[in-house]
């Protein structure tokens, strides 16, 4: 791997932001939303039952680490979609550059733009409603990387996707963490789920995440081989994610799709 | 035009072949389903040699020049671009290769600058600085560095194209209808540029127009494709002659209306 390569990926995506605020409010802006809305809705069902669970742990710290799961995963499809936008595939894939350098440099546009929005979320969780995942000690770690594999390998899922189906695929892209949350059991236990919807939610790792997020706050005992089996299969659902992304690209390369991207578009 | 053979990617050892072939096409083919796009096209480009690819609409020169670029994977047939096997070694192959498309304009988004800086990273340009500022002055680029491409007109989105196009110095460059969309004046200032970097040098170039003047002025060698088949290959200024007409033009209006013909005429 040619980390010039990488690094010019990334790059086009700094350049991109630096040059457009409006690409750089959304890094914030939403998760900001959210802190405001569910921070006071956490501060007001505490009032009315001072003797039920810790809301804003609870409720609180589940939306903003699903914020952090989803601002990954809107990284790098974003940074996907810049090239669909631009029409530049021709201009990409024309190059050495090598598939696996092309999705790393992805990547790694995502871990510096959700790095972004962890960091005001915990600034903001802090400051107003003296929340911080810090609480959650030392398994804040393991619960980050989960949500983080995870995220990477669904942007990978949904930028194969729009490879395939074409750039008015883009809609189906942005609704996906909403249709996954109610599977990841981000704001119930698993328990309430009916079976069906228990055994999908066993593939998607945030599930052990949330899981183990309420029973630290409620002082159970927690189940760190569970947390372990999120990671790894998250990080098999990576692997699983990046030979998909290479099997739809070669495809598009064997049946004149790729090409087409860019020759369709000033048509 | 001033390229320092220095700076230029090093060509592996040559096993096979003439020691001043940058392009070996042979029996290259493309089939989509029933449909014949390219049939067994076969030809070379050598060192400081212009080729031109003449057709008509639908002939099949840009799908040849996608299954150059790697973006395009052939039914049949090889290429090898400095000896190397594209199909085998890709990232090789095109380390050597560049091209510049009318219907392949840089992103908009990025000025000049930074489009030939990504650029310039992907394809591992040594002293990456003084080579962009070299350029911009050599394609008078040097007013527009920090204009956004998307902001410059077709004759300025075209010099950036070529800028690009010549970034990495390539023993093989693809121009696709380079001066489609310029005028006279600038077409003729960018003519002068590519024959200069051809004759100067050790670049090959296969360069497709529509417009016969700039052919018989620009290029060293024709191939005239129709239905995905090379009918003719000759000299431009004598190939009129040789096939009782007394222009390319008037040629090629002859070759696209009846090719069955002009075949059984060239026989």
């Amino acid at each position: 791997m040619n980390l010039r390569r990488v690094g010019a990926i990334v790059l086009r995506q700094y350049y991109l932001m630096r040059g457009s605020p409006t690409r750089l409010v959304p890094l914030f802006a939403w998760v900001a939303i959210d802190i405001v809305l569910w921070g006071f809705l956490a501060r007001y069902l505490s009032s009315v039952a001072p003797q039920g669970p810790n809301f804003t742990f609870t409720l609180l710290g589940a939306v903003l680490l699903w914020d952090f799961f989803t601002r990954i995963m809107h990284g790098v499809t974003t940074a996907f979609l810049e090239d669909v936008w631009s029409r530049n595939f021709l201009n990409l894939f024309a190059t050495p550059l090598a598939v696996s350098e092309y999705v790393s440099g992805l990547v790694l546009t995502s871990i510096a733009t959700s790095l972004i929005g962890l960091v005001v979320m915990l600034l903001l969780a802090t400051t107003l409603f003296g929340f911080s995942f810090f609480a959650y000690g030392a398994m804040f770690v393991p619960f980050v990387v989960v949500l983080f594999l995870f995220g990477i390998a669904l942007g990978i899922v949904a930028s194969a996707m729009v490879l395939r189906l074409g750039p008015a695929s883009e809609w189906l892209v942005w609704p996906i963490p909403a249709l996954l949350s109610p599977f990841a059991a981000v704001f119930y236990p698993l328990s309430v789920l009916p079976e069906w919807m228990r055994w999908i939610a066993h593939l998607l790792p945030p599930s052990y995440v949330f899981e183990g997020m309420r029973a630290l706050v409620a002082g159970q005992p927690f189940d760190v081989t569970a947390l372990i089996w999120g990671i790894v299969l998250a990080a098999v659902q990576i692997a699983i994610a990046y030979w998909l992304f290479v099997r739809i690209y070669r495809s598009t390369v064997r049946s004149g799709l790729l090409a087409r991207y860019s020759a369709e578009s000033v048509a | 035009m001033s390229a320092t053979s220095e700076n230029r990617p090093q060509p592996p050892a040559t096993s096979t072949g003439s020691a001043t072939r940058v392009l070996d096409v042979r029996d290259l083919g493309k089939r989509y389903g029933a449909t014949v796009a390219v049939d067994g096209v076969s030809f070379e480009v050598h060192r400081n040699e212009i080729v031109g690819l003449l057709g008509p609409n639908g002939a099949g020169k840009t799908t040849t020049i996608n299954m150059i670029l790697g973006v395009l994977e052939p039914s049949s047939g090889s290429i090898r671009i400095e000896d190397v096997e594209l199909a085998r070694e890709r990232e090789r192959a095109l380390a050597c290769t560049n091209f510049g498309a009318v219907y392949a304009p840089l992103p908009g988004n990025l000025t000049v600058y930074q489009n030939l800086r990504c650029f310039g990273l992907i394809y591992d340009v040594p002293q990456l600085g003084a080579r962009i500022e070299g350029l911009l002055d050599q394609f008078q680029l040097r007013r527009f560095r920090d204009t956004k491409c998307g902001l410059l007109s077709s004759g300025e989105q075209t010099r950036v194209s070529l800028a690009k196009a010549v970034l990495n110095r390539p023993r093989l460059l693809l121009l696709d209808e380079p001066t489609a969309s310029l005028d006279p004046a600038t077409a003729q200032d960018i003519r002068a540029l590519i024959r200069a970097l051809a004759a100067d040098g050790d670049t090959g170039i296969l360069w497709t127009s529509h417009n016969m003047y700039e052919v018989e002025e620009v290029c060293d060698r024709v191939l005239f494709l129709s239905r995905g088949r090379i009918l003719l290959e000759g000299d431009p200024k004598t190939l009129p002659r040789e096939h009782g007409v007394d222009s390319l033009e008037a040629l090629f209006i002859h070759l696209a209306r009846e090719p069955l013909a002009a075949k059984e005429h060239a026989r």
